[in-house]
């Protein structure tokens, strides 16, 4: 019972919308901050901007209680380095971290994260969200603090062991004395539903179930301050204007440029169907200026019908799991735990290469297993109760597999890392690492627009998510508070309303699936893995003819249909600016994750710039700009945040 | 109307994300509210169980069936090729979710 068919077969009619239909319909707010997404970056710029004094209106695609990335849960809160049992200081952990993710990280991002992820982590919990073991839960547990009953993850816990360090798995490495103690585990399945209950205490205008489209500009004209953005409803159709002095940008990353899989929708792991890109493209047609658009890579996660990366998709090994094989043999793969001091699988090919070569001769037998059995039972314990049980979406995993009949202490989760976790090179993430570029106060070029979590370049987790988020709040607070509302332009309003209810005209052509797809081949045939001029030419050529020929045959039946028909427009100007990206990076180069069959090699210089485009009157503008462009750290930091108070103290 | 054969398309795959127990749900429609990709819409039946419309949408996160209010109205059902598998370490037996 409750499928659409049972109710048509038992009522003979299909329902009707349950929702009142309102295509052309317009609602108008005015407001001082406007958040666009309404996840963890979103909700935490939301309570901070009113905690500075601003009114905040935010949009969400979803419902705030559970949307985002981040919606169902989170188990770690990474980069904490301020944390009272930290053994590093934020600023020499911001340093690190930087270094360990190469020339082309965000430094200021990072260095948010590091000085102010504690203080988060403390509102967090204020407003009820659970970060210690206050029920004596996990005592015994490697890693649990008795004073503070803080938990702490093994990840981190050596410089720099994403990939092994040296000796790990001998005796004596990684000795409790001298762990870094950066991560926390938190029960992040608590956070969602307090961050919205927060955001509604403060009086936030949540404007649910809504998409924004558009950022806009002064008069409508690209590039000048922010004046507001503009939305529409997925269940009624209304089209939204939010009249603003300053916005937010709080949406994800991009998904779905590459794959999506027609029959299931979502990401698996990690990502929903909402999460399209659209952050991003509206900072771009606001004339924003974003950066390493040019970087891909094959993606890790599944899509389609294939195991959870929990389920077996993955190392399985989440955390402190041993990988062994089918006779009980030990893989050579880390486990993210205590012995390796957090280093992850994923990562090392050379691993996998070993592995795969033990399957061949013999020494290896075929299929692998989690195994949760080997494990200390309190160890085992943490791993399913806490870290898995309140991981995003393994929540339900937990619930289910035990109600099923898993027990963790005496059994073992089968794996398929040969099978399923092999990335296929033409199933890529777009825009790698790419997104917005900010300044200190993470604000773009673009006066009075922001940039906070997924949405900036070289972006983290779910802290750096919250942590970003709260400092873009009040500095667009602050930023509101000094300027005076700015003209909208009601042409520029109307020329977006018209492209967005285009699809409510016609009810056949092409609908969004096909759409999707369509130009997920295009870029998985022609900007794969190698690249070259001719093929970024072609793929270009062909995005083209998708907008002239299939986008205005593209046709949406209801409002909810009309949002993912957008968002596969989304989709379409996000390939094409990584296109266009991809040409101008006449380089190949690892640290970029380019590969171009026509410039083998890089020249030295040019791998010292970030490479940014932005639109000028819908031209687009190269511009190199030095990494490191952020300047000292600690320094710059600290001249930007005299104001900062710390801990919210209500 | 339950005997007669309509022409239909034909369904999404996979069709059933969660089972829903009528005999227990009690139409409070919060998985409606709860889902961030709308895979339900709420019955026009005041009380009655609500509609998966866009089942092919889901992501399996869940949040349906673990925030749901009502003890045993929903039920999470993995889809046939992603249920998971697991072996007891000591008598060798692999299970599968049912």
């Amino acid at each position: 019972m409750g499928t659409w068919h049972e109710y048509f077969k038992a009522e003979g009619t299909p329902p009707e919308w349950p929702y009142p239909i309102k295509f052309g319909e317009e609602s108008e707010y005015e407001t001082d901050v406007v958040v666009l997404g309404g996840g963890i970056a979103g909700c935490w710029a939301a309570i901070s901007a009113a905690r500075s004094g601003a009114k905040v209106a935010m949009f969400e695609k979803g419902d705030v209680r559970r949307s985002g990335a981040g919606g169902p849960g989170c188990d770690h809160w990474c980069n904490v380095p301020g944390n009272p049992l930290s053994r590093v200081e934020p600023d020499d952990w911001a340093i690190q971290e930087m270094n360990s993710l190469g020339d082309f990280s965000n430094g200021i991002g990072i260095q948010i994260q590091c000085r102010e992820d504690y203080d988060t982590l403390l509102e967090m919990e204020q407003m009820g969200g659970k970060i210690r073991d206050d029920k004596d839960e996990f005592v015994g547990v490697e890693g649990r603090d008795p004073e503070t009953k803080l938990m702490f993850s093994p990840r981190y816990s050596v410089d720099g062991s994403l990939a092994p360090a040296e000796g790990w798995g001998k005796p004596g490495f990684n000795p409790p004395e001298k762990r870094n103690n950066t991560v926390i585990r938190i029960w992040g399945s608590t956070f969602k539903p307090i961050l919205k209950r927060e955001c509604k205490k403060l009086g936030v205008n949540i404007i649910e179930r809504t998409m924004a489209t558009r950022i806009l500009n002064e008069n409508g004209r690209q590039g000048a301050r922010v004046v507001g953005a503009t939305g529409i409803n997925a269940r009624t159709g209304e089209f939204i204007i939010v009249k603003a002095k300053a916005a937010i940008i709080a949406t994800s990353g991009s998904g779905f440029v590459y794959y999506f899989d027609s029959e299931h929708g979502g990401i698996s792991t990690m990502y929903s169907r909402n999460q399209t890109g659209d952050g991003t493209v509206m900072a771009w047609k606001a004339g924003a200026k974003l950066t390493m658009m040019e970087c891909s890579g094959a993606s890790r996660f599944s899509g389609g019908l294939r195991h959870k990366w929990y389920t077996g998709g993955g190392d399985a090994s989440y955390e402190n799991v041993p990988l062994v094989d089918a006779n009980n043999k030990r893989l050579p793969a880390p486990i993210q735990g205590w012995e390796d001091g957090g280093a992850m699988f994923s990562p090392q090919a050379r691993i996998i290469a070993q592995i795969r070569e033990g399957v061949k001769h013999g020494e290896y037998k075929l299929p692998f297993y989690g195994d949760f059995a080997a494990m200390k039972p309190e160890e085992a314990h943490a791993t399913w109760d806490l870290m898995l049980n309140e991981e995003s979406t393994t929540k339900v995993m937990v619930k289910t597999m035990t109600e099923g009949g898993f027990d963790k202490y005496s059994d073992q989760i089968m794996n398929y890392t040969l099978i399923e976790m092999q990335p296929s090179q033409q199933y890529r993430d777009a825009g790698s690492g790419g997104g917005i570029m900010t300044d200190w106060d993470l604000m773009t070029n673009v006066e009075g627009l922001f940039a906070a979590g997924m949405s900036t370049y070289s972006p983290g987790d779910h802290s750096y998510a919250a942590a970003t988020g709260r400092y873009a709040g009040r500095k667009a607070a602050a930023y509101a508070k000094r300027v005076e509302q700015g003209e909208i332009s009601r042409e520029e309003i109307d020329r977006e309303k018209k492209r967005v209810l285009a699809p409510t005209k016609r009810c056949g052509g092409i609908e969004w699936k096909e759409l999707n797809v369509g130009v997920n081949r295009v870029m998985q045939y022609f900007a794969s893995e190698f690249k070259n001029e001719e093929m970024l030419n072609l793929a270009l050529e062909e995005i083209a003819r998708i907008e002239e020929n299939a986008v205005p045959q593209l046709f949406a039946l209801d409002p909810h249909k009309l949002m993912r028909s957008l968002e596969c427009l989304s989709i379409i100007e996000y390939a094409k600016i990584a296109l266009n990206a991809m040409k101008e990076r006449r380089l190949s180069s690892p640290k970029l994750r380019i590969e171009r069959q026509d410039y083998p090699d890089a020249d030295p210089e040019e791998l010292k710039n970030y490479l940014a485009l932005h639109l000028e009157n819908d031209e687009i503008v190269f511009e190199r700009i030095p990494i490191r462009f952020w300047g000292n750290m600690k320094e710059q930091y600290e001249a930007h945040n005299q104001d900062y108070t710390g801990v919210y103290k209500g | 109307m339950a005997d007669k054969v309509f022409a239909l398309p034909n369904v999404q795959t996979p069709s059933v994300p969660v089972k829903i127990n009528p005999d227990k749900c009690i139409g409070c429609n919060t998985c409606v509210e709860t889902c961030q990709i709308d895979v339900f819409i709420p019955n026009p039946k005041k009380g009655a169980p609500p509609i998966i419309l866009h089942a092919e949408e889901c992501w399996y996160c869940g949040c349906c069936a673990t925030d749901c209010p009502t003890p045993g109205a929903m039920e999470f059902n993995w889809p046939l090729p992603l249920k998971p598998r697991w072996r007891n370490k000591e008598t060798g037996v692999v299970s599968q979710l049912k």
